[in-house]
């Protein structure tokens, strides 16, 4: 390994010079970051929360390293740790050497001529990231300027570079902007641009696309494929998101309570994972590509202040057994070489021949731990089974009639939300339209669950908020259960809302904290006039898998799963026909989303309700939805039967939506073709004219150049293309030559 | 940039001219200058009171309206009347201004400057003891009326100067009067006049201001940008300067319009007790004397100052915080 002065002067100079003894394939170059045995505890005594738990990886010039995690499990903290980042009263120990030299507990100096220079981090809120009051060229040629003795001029050049490298158009003129004029994706593109300036080895980044809509990540993921070709450098990905990992890194690190659990290739880990929460994790993901439920993990992750003393997933572990809870177990080689897992049973599930979720109806273990698994599943808590995974829908209850035979509970029909664009203080003037949406017409039918997606500033919440106003809309009608909304008085509007119940995005914001779980749930049942409602809270909370002793309980006290659960108790208190959801999982972790999921589908098809379901994770759309309309800047780009719009999408937005999702499954995500769209979505406040879509659509750069006036000319019409299936395309025929 | 300044400046114009409106119908239908006249030996004839009242457009028995249009037509011409003695508002007040400002101006920078580095300090070594030093002495001035502090000040000198054996800091007055010497000597002298009112005035502010920067800097020393400030390679103390001050002075600008107020109250207690003659003494000398036109004046300067004030922060802000200059010019 070279000393640090030389590796110094390489990165100032022109990057690749000196890495030409790296890509001699003689000689496999040395890690270029190695993290070993790292642990962090902040607070001290009884308190204290021990947030990672010896972590030790490396990662070679241009590698990709995905760590995977839910909230909590001390992603974060590590690399915030490797960069000294974490405030000082964090306690770090361990090992920290980039090439080869110590960098843990040096000196600031040390330390700050590191930071930007050899490795460098992205950090996943660019608009948090960004000092607000710097024009973000200026920001780029600081990061520049900290590490080369350059003119500010020749910073100021480099910025530009940069800009453009990362595919921000116009990018001279663009450097001056500042960064509330960017988008979200356009913020992280300035972020990424930051921390490659001075050509990296090592680039951390922290769940780099999560803040970001999906056709942005795909484009955000490519920045950062050309940064890495650009630099060479070795990337770190953090992230929750499977899917990501498995198209973008060639190691993965699943970590669990601060502590590595399961690492290996990608591969390795994702067709042959050897620890049970890897699997669990695996199994709980919705996916695009496949009709099988996500099967939930039990339970919530144990609290860094009281970890278990044994392993800490054997509380939720569908394998566990006793010997589980005596001693954590250590990350130790299984199957094939880098393969590390830590658990005690991961011979008996390698020799099982695979993963222990596939065992889920128990059986196909060696009978001893079927009856283990079963124990697993329904644990001795009082939960009943709702909260359990239901694999099906359950037997014995008849399939609703055919969708026209059945009650439409929900139509809207060309609604249009306009919200003027003012300017002034003391005299406002209009400048401007934005048209949030702009003639949405959609119906939802008896027991059915359509769902309303697409990327932010799409207008689904506007158009839920619309329908929750239960008032006239500025144009078309709204109605529900056959009572049209414009003409409904106070108190019609009262009853209305009996039967229109909504369940809101973060369980945490949408319950008050300073009322009990038996108030929350109580309230709508005091306020239509129900004088003893304990009985039926106590029946909603065992409806929705809550134990109704904790009904004195707060809200903090609960995991954000329990708590969307007391959030849709709630909203069936009045036993309603219409349910809203408005992104009801997209607050919560993997391995709690999919118990969530399927206690929606369980409800639905106990109290026959109908779903009206806002989201923008397509993949959970497949798994709760029977009908789905894709919204495009205020219009309904396609509608139709999930199966029909997944298997086989008219609209080229769709396809490419579709295409931009990540799946976790290595071999089917390397091999996926992914329609990369250019741009951001157009502001409302100035759609483009005729086809909304057409400014960014892979489609319209292959049409003529009559029909792409038409594109231009004339807006399309939502067309009927197949049984229950339409889109608003001109050549939505064509659309596979995408 | 320029629009925006000057549809400020215009919003100002209307303010003050209503501040000031205001100010003179209080203080003429409050003050009685006819009592000034009263109870003399030998009496005055009230015609004689009467002609004089009416002259200096002080005579309580003409409509307020009538007194107000008169008067006002002075300002407009930069005229602010007579005093009860007859002399010219201009003149006397034109005096007093420089005096006044002279301490405003060194009170307000010493006292905000002071405030918003111990307060950036403090939040940078949150609970350590410079901290809790600072939030101590901080509390204890604010608890104390400036009065009582001016005395305070008062007094340490005086024991300072005994302890010394020279006349380090002069209590009184602007300067010391027939002081032979060139300009050297002359600013010396005043310099330690100045001292003690302008630490009087500015030890409240900087006491206030150390409490808000304090704040204001504990909310952006976690922010993610600081943190991206120092991933990038700057050093902690550089980022802190650089990215967390610089942003969290912004709101503390804004602040600065509205201690400019409480510094104008400060300096009639500081001018008495230090025995400066400048604007706030003669308010007091003129409430008491009954003189309208020279309250009304007053109220005008403080007005003006204020607004001034205002203007000032809002270019402050404007220079800190780009992001107001592209709102105001879209």
């Amino acid at each position: 390994m070279k000393g640090y002065g030389g590796l110094r002067a390489e990165s100032a100079g022109r990057p690749g010079t000196g890495r030409a003894a790296r890509d001699d394939p003689a000689e496999p170059p040395g890690p270029v970051l190695e993290v070993t045995d790292l642990h962090v505890t902040f607070g001290a005594g009884a308190g204290a929360v021990r947030a990672v738990r010896g972590v030790s990886y490396a990662v070679r010039p241009g590698e990709v390293l995905g760590v995977v995690g839910e909230s909590g499990s001390g992603k974060s903290v590590t690399s915030l740790a490797v960069m000294g980042l974490l405030p000082p009263h964090a306690r770090v120990t361990g090992s920290v050497r980039l090439h080869g030299r110590e960098i843990l507990g040096a000196d600031e100096k040390t330390l700050s001529a590191v930071r930007g220079g050899t490795i460098s981090m992205v950090f996943q809120d660019p608009l948090s990231a960004l000092t607000p009051v710097y024009r973000v060229g200026d920001q780029i040629a600081e990061a520049v300027r900290i590490h080369r003795r350059v003119s500010r001029r020749d910073a100021a050049r480099r910025a530009v570079e940069l800009l453009d490298l990362v595919g921000i158009p116009d990018a001279a003129r663009r450097a001056r902007a500042f960064p509330h004029e960017f988008s979200g994706g356009m913020r992280q593109r300035v972020m990424i641009a930051m921390a490659i300036a001075n050509d990296p080895d090592v680039l951390l980044c922290d769940e780099p696309t999560t803040a970001l809509d999906v056709t942005v990540q795909a484009q955000v993921l490519e920045v950062l494929r050309r940064a890495r070709r650009e630099t060479g450098a070795a990337i770190v990905l953090i992230t929750h998101d499977l899917g990501v990992v498995a198209g973008f890194a060639d190691r993965v690190m699943v970590m669990y309570a601060g502590r590595p659990v399961e690492a290996g290739t990608v591969d390795d880990v994702y067709l042959r994972p050897r620890m049970p929460y890897t699997a669990g994790l695996l199994a709980a993901v919705p996916r695009l590509d496949a009709a099988e439920r996500p099967v939930p993990i039990e339970g919530a992750p144990p609290s860094p202040a009281a970890l278990p003393p044994g392993c800490p997933f054997e509380p939720r572990c569908p394998l566990a057994v006793p010997a589980c809870s005596a001693a954590e177990p250590a990350l130790e080689p299984v199957g094939s070489p880098g393969h590390l897992a830590a658990c005690i049973r991961a011979e008996e599930i390698e020799a099982a021949g695979g993963a222990p979720l596939a065992v889920r109806p128990p059986g196909a273990l060696p009978a001893e731990t079927g009856a283990e698994v079963a124990a697993g599943v329904l644990p001795a808590s009082g939960v009943p089974p709702v909260a359990a995974g239901v694999p099906e829908e359950p037997g014995g209850r008849a399939a609703p009639p055919p969708r026209r035979d059945r009650e439409v509970v929900l139509a809207v029909d060309g609604l249009v939300r306009h919200y003027p664009l003012t300017k002034g203080t003391l005299l406002r003037r209009r400048i401007g339209t934005v048209q949030a949406v702009d003639g949405v017409s959609f119906d939802v039918r008896e027991r059915e669950t359509l769902a309303l997606v697409g990327e932010s500033g799409c207008g689904k919440t506007t158009t839920l908020m619309e329908i929750l106003r239960l008032a006239r809309p500025q144009r078309g009608t709204v109605t529900v259960l056959g009572r049209d909304t414009a003409a409904l008085g106070a108190r019609d509007r009262m009853a209305i809302r009996r039967d229109l119940q909504v369940v809101f995005q973060d369980p945490m914001a949408s319950l008050d904290p300073r009322m009990t779980v038996y108030d929350i749930v109580a309230e709508p049942l005091r306020t239509h006039g129900v004088r003893r409602p304990g009985p039926r809270v106590r029946e909603l909370l065992r409806l929705v898998g809550l134990e109704p002793g904790h009904a004195a309980r707060h809200p903090q006290d609960f995991s954000g799963g329990q708590r969307q659960r007391v959030g849709i108790a709630r909203a069936l208190a009045l036993e309603p026909r219409l349910v809203v959801l408005d992104e009801p999982v997209s607050a919560l972790d993997v391995s709690i989303r999919a118990g969530v999921l399927d206690l929606l589908a369980d409800l639905k098809a106990r109290l026959g309700l109908s779903y009206l379901f806002v989201a923008h994770d397509l993949a959970v759309v497949r798994h709760l939805a029977d009908r789905v309309a894709v919204m495009y800047l205020g219009v309904i780009a396609e509608i139709g039967r999930v199966e029909r719009v997944y298997a086989a999408p008219l609209h080229p937005y769709t396809r490419a939506l579709l295409s931009a999702v990540p799946v976790p499954d290595p071999g089917a995500e390397r091999s996926r073709r992914h329609i990369l769209l250019e741009g951001d979505l157009p502001s409302p406040a100035d759609p483009p004219s005729g086809c909304r879509f057409r400014t960014r659509c892979p489609l319209f750069r292959m049409l003529n150049g009559a029909e792409q006036a038409r594109c231009v000319g004339e807006r399309p019409p939502l067309r009927m293309l197949d049984d229950d299936h339409a889109a608003s395309c001109h050549f939505a025929e064509r659309s596979g030559a995408i | 940039m320029a629009g925006f300044l000057f549809r400020r400046l215009l919003n100002y114009l209307a303010l003050i001219a209503v501040a000031t409106s205001l100010a003179y119908a209080l203080a003429a239908t409050a003050l009685n200058p006819r009592a000034n006249y009263e109870g003399r030996n030998p009496p005055i004839p009230p015609a004689v009171v009467d002609a004089r009242l009416a002259e200096l457009n002080l005579d309580d028995r003409t409509p307020l309206p009538e007194r107000y249009l008169r008067w006002a037509s002075g300002v407009v011409r930069g005229d602010f009347g007579r005093t009860v003695t007859g002399g010219s508002v201009n003149q006397d007040l034109g005096r007093r201004i420089g005096v006044t400002l002279r301490l405003i101006t060194a009170g307000l920078l010493l006292g905000s400057v002071t405030g918003v580095l111990v307060g950036a300090y403090a939040a940078v070594r949150q609970y350590g003891p410079f901290d809790r030093l600072a939030t101590g002495v901080s509390f204890a001035v604010l608890a104390v009326p400036t009065v009582v502090l001016a005395n305070i000040l008062i007094i340490a000198a005086v024991w300072f100067n005994y302890l010394v054996g020279a006349h380090v800091f002069l209590v009184s007055g602007e300067a010391t009067p027939g002081m032979p010497g060139g300009f050297a000597a002359q600013a010396a002298d005043r310099l330690r006049h100045l001292v003690l009112p302008t630490l009087s005035l500015s030890l409240g502010l900087a006491a206030v201001y150390s409490r808000y920067q304090r704040n204001m800097m504990l909310d952006v020393l976690g922010a993610d940008f600081v943190r991206t400030a120092m991933a990038k390679g700057l050093r902690r103390r550089t980022a802190l300067v650089r990215h967390a001050l610089r942003t969290a002075l912004i709101p503390a600008v804004t602040y600065f319009a509205f201690t400019f107020g409480a510094l104008l109250v400060g300096t009639t207690f500081t001018e008495k007790i230090f025995g400066w003659h400048g604007m706030g003494e003669q308010l007091v000398n003129s409430i008491s004397a009954n003189d309208v036109n020279t309250v009304a004046a007053i109220s005008c300067f403080a007005a003006l100052a204020v607004l001034a004030a205002a203007l000032a922060s809002d270019l402050m802000q404007a220079v800190l915080d780009p992001r107001v200059r592209m709102g105001a010019d879209r």
